[in-house]
């Protein structure tokens, strides 16, 4: 019989291949891939033209507001993230990989990288319109890098966290569903409007939830002015949520595949 | 090592809170062969393949399969199996070549290498016509001869198929046993599992059935069919009375009963001369008898000559565990 052994495995490798794929999977999503790439643009549009006049910022609306489309763009991917993650989980996928010597923890990272990637591009969408229309940052080379780096940290975290929901969603509807929240979280914080004007109820959740220092950082990068406090908060509350999706994914996989 | 049965499994327990799954199974299976795993819905099959596949460990017992330990040496393992799950592997929004490509680069070949491997498995399976649509848009036959080649990339020592054509047309099926021959002819081992006993006796050498988590008969298909008779014959009456007064006169010899429909079942050769003589033995005056029909044993008749009781799910479309 001709025996044929594969080859021990490639950690790096597999990684590699597992977020092709899922970047591949996502891009066919057409309906879900064109949500998340032109709806920040079209709500930061909405937003600058509809609202911008009404809401005095002491800069130019757009430039306010383009931290917080940014961060808007990483809650419209985390659907993406959480349908192809539950759809592994719920096929055959998952228990064919793993009789490959194919990791759990690759599958997943793979899923959380293509969205990393998938961001990328979000991101560089909403930032080339925000410049058409006259977002005049004041940022050099130093601060742009640090801000692409809060961007990543960010949407590393809520990729993360769409990973646990995928984990945790026995159906693709239901997953997408729940990442919901993340779309939402960037209203109730000073993405928008300054937090005091606000209502009062409002408010103590705008200055106590994670986004707020996150943009508050971003807008201190490529705005000038201090971040202060807010760059330690944003990197905590990051770091915090990855942290501990990560530790959830670890038992919800091990959960699923008993 | 070519001395090494291709799966060993000893004791085999599983329990999922108080459900027990698997209470104690056996199973050797030798190297080049064909092993079938026989049972209706929920008799234990798919959570037996999980274990001897490395993806899920026993509670009590141990199994080696090709020669290494399934839970302390699984990484060994792994890299010498392949596993066609009950549920489709493939990805739908994927091309049948990305597909084989993806599963090439994961076991190991280069681009170019996993490109061509990729090729030849469409060919061998009938599907480089379709090889750069979606698989979203195959045929269930396609899909699952595509999730087939998957887990040929390279050829595996042991292959284990879960319910490979459970929900497939008769053509499909068709098409997907000859796969499964052509496998065995280059030396494969193959252990599937199957609910349909027509499919263990067409492909297996020997047939384990297994029933709530244990192996209630082993044997090649000749022997299971000692066990049980092959072919049966369906009598139905004319009235409840007649029904009665045959019951009473075939006795041990009726292997099954439906008294609503008048009907029972005994066991024949399928020869003319037997069924004749049965037919004048228990209606000597031609009057009693308004049907009969031959048959194959069914799953179902299997069950009840080996536990006393039927199958109790008929087979199902799978539905997702
Ligand atoms: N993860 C699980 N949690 C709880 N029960 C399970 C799980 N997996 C299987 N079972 C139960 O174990 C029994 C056998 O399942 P399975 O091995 O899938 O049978 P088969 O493949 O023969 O249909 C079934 O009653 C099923 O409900
Ligand atoms: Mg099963």
């Amino acid at each position: 019989m001709p025996e044929h052994i594969a080859p021990a495995p490639s950690r790096v490798g597999d990684l590699i291949t597992m977020a092709a794929r899922s970047l591949r999977l996502t891009s066919r999503n057409a309906e879900a891939l064109l949500i998340s790439l032109t709806l920040p643009v079209i709500l930061m549009l909405l937003f600058v033209y509809l609202f911008g006049g009404a809401i005095d910022t002491g800069t130019a609306y757009v430039t306010y507001v383009v931290p917080g489309v940014l961060l808007l763009c990483a809650g419209f991917g985390a659907s993406l993230t959480a349908q192809t993650v539950s759809t592994d989980m719920s096929s055959g996928a998952i228990d064919r990989f793993r009789s490959m010597d194919v990791s759990g923890a690759a599958v997943l990272t793979g899923h959380v990288t293509a969205s990393l990637a998938r961001n990328v591009v979000s991101t560089a969408l909403v930032l080339a319109v925000a410049f058409a229309i006259g977002f005049r940052p004041v940022a050099g080379l130093r601060e742009w890098l640090l801000a692409a780096g809060v961007v990543v940290m960010f949407v590393l975290a809520i990729s993360a966290v769409s990973a646990v929901i995928g984990l945790l969603a026995r159906t693709q509807e239901g997953a997408s569903g729940f990442t919901f929240f993340m779309t939402f979280l960037p209203y109730p914080s000073s993405a928008f409007v300054p937090v005091d004007t606000l209502p009062g109820w409002v408010q103590g959740f705008a200055e106590n939830q994670p986004v707020t220092p996150v943009i508050e950082t971003l807008r201190a990068l490529l705005l000038g002015g201090p971040a202060g406090s807010n760059a330690l908060l944003a990197a905590a509350w990051c770091g915090g949520i990855f942290v501990v999706s990560v530790l959830l994914a670890r038992v919800l996989f091990h959960r699923r595949v008993r | 090592m070519t001395e090494e049965l291709a799966v060993a499994a000893h004791g085999l327990e599983k329990s999922y809170g108080n459900v027990h799954v698997l209470r104690g199974v056996d199973l050797h299976v030798e190297r080049g062969s064909v092993f079938a795993l026989l049972g209706p819905n929920g008799a234990g099959k798919t959570t037996t393949v999980r274990i001897l596949s490395t993806l899920l460990p026993p509670d009590v017992g141990t199994a080696r399969v090709a020669g290494y330990d399934v839970v302390r040496e699984r990484t060994k393992v792994r890299r010498r199996i392949s596993l066609t799950g009950q549920y489709a592997a493939v990805d739908e929004d994927q091309t049948g070549t990305e597909n084989l490509v993806m599963m090439a680069r994961l076991r190991g070949f280069r681009r170019a290498a996993a490109r061509a491997r990729a090729a030849e498995l469409l060919e061998r399976f009938d599907l480089t016509e379709a090889a750069g649509r979606r698989v979203g848009t195959y045929s269930g036959g396609m899909r699952r001869r595509l999730d087939l080649a998957a887990s040929l990339v390279t050829e595996p020592a042991v292959l284990f198929l879960d319910e490979p054509t459970t929900g497939l047309d008769p053509r499909s099926r068709l098409a997907l046993w000859q796969a499964i021959k052509d496998l065995v002819a280059r030396g494969v081992t193959v252990v599937l599992t199957t609910q349909y006993l027509e499919e263990a006796d067409e492909l297996a050498d020997r047939i384990a059935v297994l029933d709530h988590g244990t192996i209630v008969a082993e044997g090649t298909a000749a022997e299971l069919k000692q066990k049980v008779a092959d072919t049966r014959l369906d009598i139905t009456f004319v009235d409840r009375a007649s029904f009665r007064a045959a019951s009473a006169k075939l006795g041990d010899a009726v292997v099954s009963a439906e008294p609503e429909e008048l009907r029972l079942a005994t066991v024949t050769d399928g020869s003319a001369a037997h069924v004749r003589s049965l037919l004048d033995d228990i209606d000597p005056s031609r009057t009693t008898i308004a049907h009969f029909r031959t048959r194959t044993a069914s799953l179902d008749d299997v069950f009840l000559a080996l536990t006393g009781r039927p199958a109790q799910e008929r087979p199902k479309e799978p539905a997702h565990a």
